[in-house]
């Protein structure tokens, strides 16, 4: 970035930030240091601020559904170009209405903030947890075979399920939740929208079963087995290429 | 899912590779050029939303990619905003391709790398399908997946092979038989498995030898069959042309 000269540094001061500053602030995030107001570097330091906040979900401080579908447009082409195997996960809370109404909604929303806490406990680094809407959560997990996937889910369902969450003065809760779960098929590249459909499906289907399950998508055609590379490679001739 | 598109005049190809970096554009560009130097009337249309690249390689050469006709750069009835593919852009495809038919003698579909829903949509709807493949195990791994992904979910019966950057005559054939191999090991029992019995054939239509007036060509953004067309790589796209106008 070249260094602001005095017509960005006027034109910056003429700007009214008043709002984002405000915004900054009660979100409890941290303030560009007032010493270098109009400076690049602030306005830098304000703009990354205004991008962390419209990339969170406030009550949770999960990743938003914007943030989600920015990350999942991404893997998407990385998987297309990778072919490595990757899973969306899409995890909704069973019967969260009922919490609400026997609780109040201040409780169903301890109750979300546990389960993304928990949520976020069951990811490695490189995956990505994001509030989808309501009580649906959404998971991305970049270079996931189709052999740990189950594992993977199971690990989430019993996790929240054997959580106990405080919503008032000696008064707990239990919830479970459902997960379905879609593949990206190697080197078949999807559309994030269709990949979140497919997922979905599973969830329903999860929900139709009864709940408190996880249900996923058959793996792509598109997977080759060891044995079938056994087979393309294992003449003499192609030796070599392999070592 | 039908194969191809009923045309009285037009016959399309859809060129794929599985794994990108194989020269699946070189080989459009050039086979088209080919095909173009027999006297047939041929379209290349960049079915890579994504990574087109195609203009590169081809420079002065005419194109139009499907992003020029979805945003009505080109002159097709209807033009869509796309990202990707949306149920819109599924629905536009067919009827785009279907215009460009009567104009052509062939069109070849350069499409992306690995197999995204606008291309397995794209091949959907054409006559043919040639996978570019080059002797690289990667390659051959990713070749293997889309032609399973083609016979599975499309029902093709007949896959065309250009082997790519081959070092010795033969390679190609080799490569060839090592794929048809593998798909009457695994991929011929699952299509039995689901009342299908007719066989699934690859055909080799071409070996490319690797030679350094590719590279030449590529550099400098011109068609190898333009250029250095008696070049070793370039007789042998002219001879896959042969084949492949029969």
């Amino acid at each position: 970035m070249p260094p602001p000269t005095d017509s960005t540094k006027s034109d910056s001061q003429a700007l009214n930030l008043d709002a984002a500053l405000q915004l900054l602030e009660q979100s409890g995030h941290p303030l560009p240091r007032l010493r270098d107001t109009g400076k690049a570097a602030w306005l830098q330091a304000v703009i990354d601020g205004l991008c962390e906040l419209s990339s969170r979900d406030p009550l949770t401080g999960l990743a938003n559904r914007r943030h989600f579908e920015l990350m999942l447009a991404g893997e998407v082409d990385r998987v297309a170009r990778a072919g490595e195997p990757a899973l969306v996960l899409m995890i909704d809370i069973d019967h969260f209405k009922k919490v609400n109404d026997a609780h109040g909604h201040p409780a169903g929303d301890e109750v979300l903030k546990h389960v993304a806490h928990t949520l976020s406990d069951c990811i490695r680094p490189m995956d990505t947890v994001a509030r989808f809407g309501g009580e649906e959560f959404a998971m991305i997990l970049p270079n996931c075979p189709p052999s740990f996937a189950h594992a993977v889910a199971e690990r989430i369902r019993i996790r929240i399920q054997s959580m106990t969450i405080p919503i008032a003065a000696g008064e707990t809760v239990r919830v479970t939740v459902s997960l379905g779960g879609a593949f990206a098929p190697q080197w078949v590249r999807s559309s994030p929208l269709l990949w979140v459909e497919r997922a979905d499906q599973q969830l329903y289907r999860a929900k139709a079963e009864g709940r408190d399950r996880a249900c996923l998508e058959q793996p792509a055609v598109s997977f080759v087995s060891p044995e079938e590379k056994g087979l393309l490679f294992g003449t003499s001739q192609f030796q070599d290429l392999l070592s | 899912m039908s194969n191809g598109t009923t045309s009285e005049s037009g016959r399309i190809l859809a060129v794929t590779s599985g794994k990108g970096g194989v020269g699946k554009t070189f080989v459009s560009a050039n086979l088209a050029a080919a095909l173009a130097a027999r006297g047939e009337r041929v379209l290349v249309l960049d079915a890579d939303l994504g990574l087109a690249n195609l203009d590169v390689v081809l420079n002065l050469f005419p194109k139009v990619t499907l992003h020029d006709v979805l945003t009505g750069r080109i002159a097709c009835s209807g033009l869509v905003e796309y990202s990707r593919l949306t149920p819109q852009v599924r629905d536009q495809l067919s009827e785009i391709i279907l215009q460009l038919v009567p104009r052509f003698d062939r069109i070849l579909l350069d499409t992306g790398a690995g197999i995204s829903d606008v291309v397995l949509h794209a091949v959907s709807l054409a006559d043919e399908v040639l996978v570019v493949v080059t002797p690289e195990p990667t390659s051959m791994t990713d070749a293997y997946a889309t032609i399973k992904v083609l016979a599975t979910l499309q029902k093709r019966r007949h896959v065309r092979l250009v082997v790519n950057q081959v070092s010795a005559a033969g390679e190609g054939r080799t490569i060839r038989n090592q794929l048809q191999l593998v798909v009457d090991r695994f991929v011929a029992p699952q299509l039995k498995a689901e009342g299908d019995s007719v066989p699934l054939v690859l055909e080799l239509l071409g070996e490319i030898p690797i030679d350094p007036a590719v590279r030449e060509a590529v550099g400098k953004r011109a068609l190898l069959l333009v250029t250095m067309p008696g070049a070793p790589a370039a007789t042998a796209l002219t001879a896959a042309a042969a084949r492949l106008a029969g």
